[in-house]
């Protein structure tokens, strides 16, 4: 079973304002955009991070080969829990997700 | 048509002197730039200072106010000092004075200021002028009380006001990253959506386009839309890079909300107009029925000591998740015992570097490291206390065994003392928006002419 990271050329995270994290999806391909888009669940990915499907905001831009994931910070930025100041490596986390 | 240059993302990030050049050769109306952001946690807003060094902002301040003068336009920054505080302003504005008289050249400048009096915005709060935005922090008047800074950030319309003053210079508190770009073409009469969207594409220099470390940029805005023309050799802009640049560090790619509105790219077009610009046109600016001008906050969260150890021994790499619980919970149980405390009045956590530190419980990868980093982080209400248990958890993290049976064992520490203070820790507080009814109301306008 491929992993998302496998498949999208390139998946980024980062800080939109200290209360949400954005994840970047760069499919790179129309097919693996395709790919990407049908496999994977908001419900999967709500659980990757520890939330419910309902807070997980998705957008799919086919222009772009880009699927857009944005969520409230697992951890508010900077707050004692938080662990990653910039929101940097949520991204390996989500391209660990097996499809 | 309205041009701006725009010679980096931040002031401290350098920019490209061969590229700026080529800037105040094509003649900017203003040269703009921003100073901050929140990306880079709470403590810079909290305690209202700069992230960058003093040396490589006044160096490059320095080269933009001579470019500036060369132009014979405006130069603005935004969130000037990291966090645009008052503070954050006045060491830019002290920094700026120091330039001006050793270029010997006199400037007029503008100081726009962005804080806010914790008791008033706890007053606008009771009284209903203020709206959470989505995942805001529950909120008290006690936690706005609290709070150390808080700014209001400034849109198109109070830097507007400063420029109106025919300063050569503005030096502006927090402000969103967009308004400083957006606020002359908007006062010109350039397309609104254009306008804005614009300024979003050009907030980080030249990350917008292919060599996005160059920095420099030049946008020129009319009355349908923009045109994006990175200005460092080897730097295109292309569909592409513009049109994904409205991914970045924003949580809706079509929507970013302004003061007075909202930008919406939907149906923007990007068209290439050769190897290295790209034009925009098609973008829509919806005005809001109220004027919202969106708060940040920062306020303490307790001292903090922090301590580190290495554990290379194999046995204790494979079993290092259960040293730590062992050590926590009996450190835990010392300090509460030795101190007389409560398990409120602090918290003491140790993550594992090289195993889930990232993460914590969410991760999902199985360890595979031959060494692992132990960092143990003490969080109480005074420094002494946080001092004082990082004391206690020491010896712990120096020689807990894993069993009573084994040979005391001992681990890496790397410095002495072990104990690394890090002083007042703070805390956001904020994400809300406060309703204005006339835009200067939270912000206040100064002049300075520096002979």
């Amino acid at each position: 079973m491929p992993k998302l990271r496998d498949i999208a050329q390139k998946v980024r995270s980062k800080n939109a304002g200290p209360f949400w994290l954005t994840i970047d999806i760069f499919c790179g391909t129309p097919e693996a955009y395709g790919q990407i888009t049908s496999a994977l669940s908001d419900t999967q990915v709500a659980a990757t991070f520890g939330t419910s499907a309902q807070n997980i905001k998705r957008f799919e831009l086919p222009d772009l080969n880009v699927v857009k994931i944005s969520l409230p910070r697992p951890t508010v930025q900077g707050s004692i829990q938080d662990r990653d100041m910039h929101g940097a490596s949520w991204a390996a986390l989500l391209g660990e997700i097996t499809l | 048509m309205v041009r701006v240059l725009i010679p980096s993302g931040a002031l401290g990030l350098n920019y490209d002197k061969q590229a700026l050049a080529r800037g105040i050769a094509a003649k900017p109306d203003i040269i703009a730039i921003d100073g901050g952001s929140t990306d880079s946690g709470p403590s810079y807003l909290g305690r209202g200072v700069s992230k960058y060094a003093r040396s490589s902002t006044k160096i490059e301040w320095a080269g933009l106010m001579q470019a500036r003068a060369e132009a014979n336009c405006p130069l603005v920054i935004g969130t000037a000092g990291t966090c645009g505080a008052d503070s954050a302003v006045d060491w830019m504005l002290d920094i700026t004075r120091e330039i001006a008289t050793e270029q010997g050249r006199p400037v007029k400048i503008a100081v726009l200021r962005s804080s806010q009096d914790p008791a008033e915005v706890a007053k606008a709060y009771a009284e209903h002028r203020m709206t959470p935005l989505p995942a805001a922090p529950e909120l008290t008047a006690e936690t706005i009380t609290s709070c150390s800074n808080i700014v209001a950030l400034a849109g198109a319309e109070q830097i507007t006001q400063a420029l109106n003053t025919g300063a050569d210079i503005i030096i502006a508190g927090r402000t969103t990253d967009t308004a400083i770009i957006a606020a002359l073409p908007l006062a010109r009469g350039c397309h609104a959506g254009g306008a804005w969207h614009g300024a979003k594409i050009g907030e980080c220099g030249a990350l917008c386009a292919t060599n996005p470390q160059s920095g420099v940029i030049l946008i020129d805005f009319d009355a349908e839309g923009f045109t994006v023309t990175p200005l460092a050799d080897g730097a295109h802009a292309t569909p592409h890079t513009v049109s994904a640049h409205m991914l970045y560090e924003n949580s809706d790619p079509f929507i970013l909300y302004e003061p007075g509105g909202h930008l919406d790219v939907t149906q923007s077009t990007y068209t290439a107009l050769d190897e290295t610009s790209v034009r925009v046109t098609g973008s829509k600016w919806v005005p809001s029925e109220a004027y919202t001008v969106k708060l940040e906050g920062a306020r303490p969260a307790g001292f903090q000591t922090v301590l580190m150890a290495l554990l290379r021994d194999p046995h204790y790499v494979a079993n290092a998740q259960k040293w730590v619980d062992d050590i926590t919970a009996k450190c835990s149980a010392k300090v509460q015992d030795r101190l007389g405390l409560s398990a409120s009045d602090f918290t003491l956590e140790i993550r594992l570097i090289g195993q889930n530190a990232s993460f914590g419980a969410l991760e999902t990868a199985t360890p595979q490291a031959h060494e692992v980093g132990a960092i143990g982080i003490v969080t109480a209400q005074t420094e002494a206390l946080s001092l004082e248990i990082g004391k206690l958890l020491n010896p712990y993290l120096l020689h807990h065994p894993l069993t009573q049976e084994e040979e005391q064992p001992t681990f890496a520490f790397l410095f002495s003392p072990a104990e690394m203070p890090r002083g007042q820790t703070y805390e956001f507080a904020l994400n809300h928006v406060l309703r204005l009814e006339d835009p200067m109301d939270a912000f206040t306008l100064e002049v300075i002419d520096h002979a």
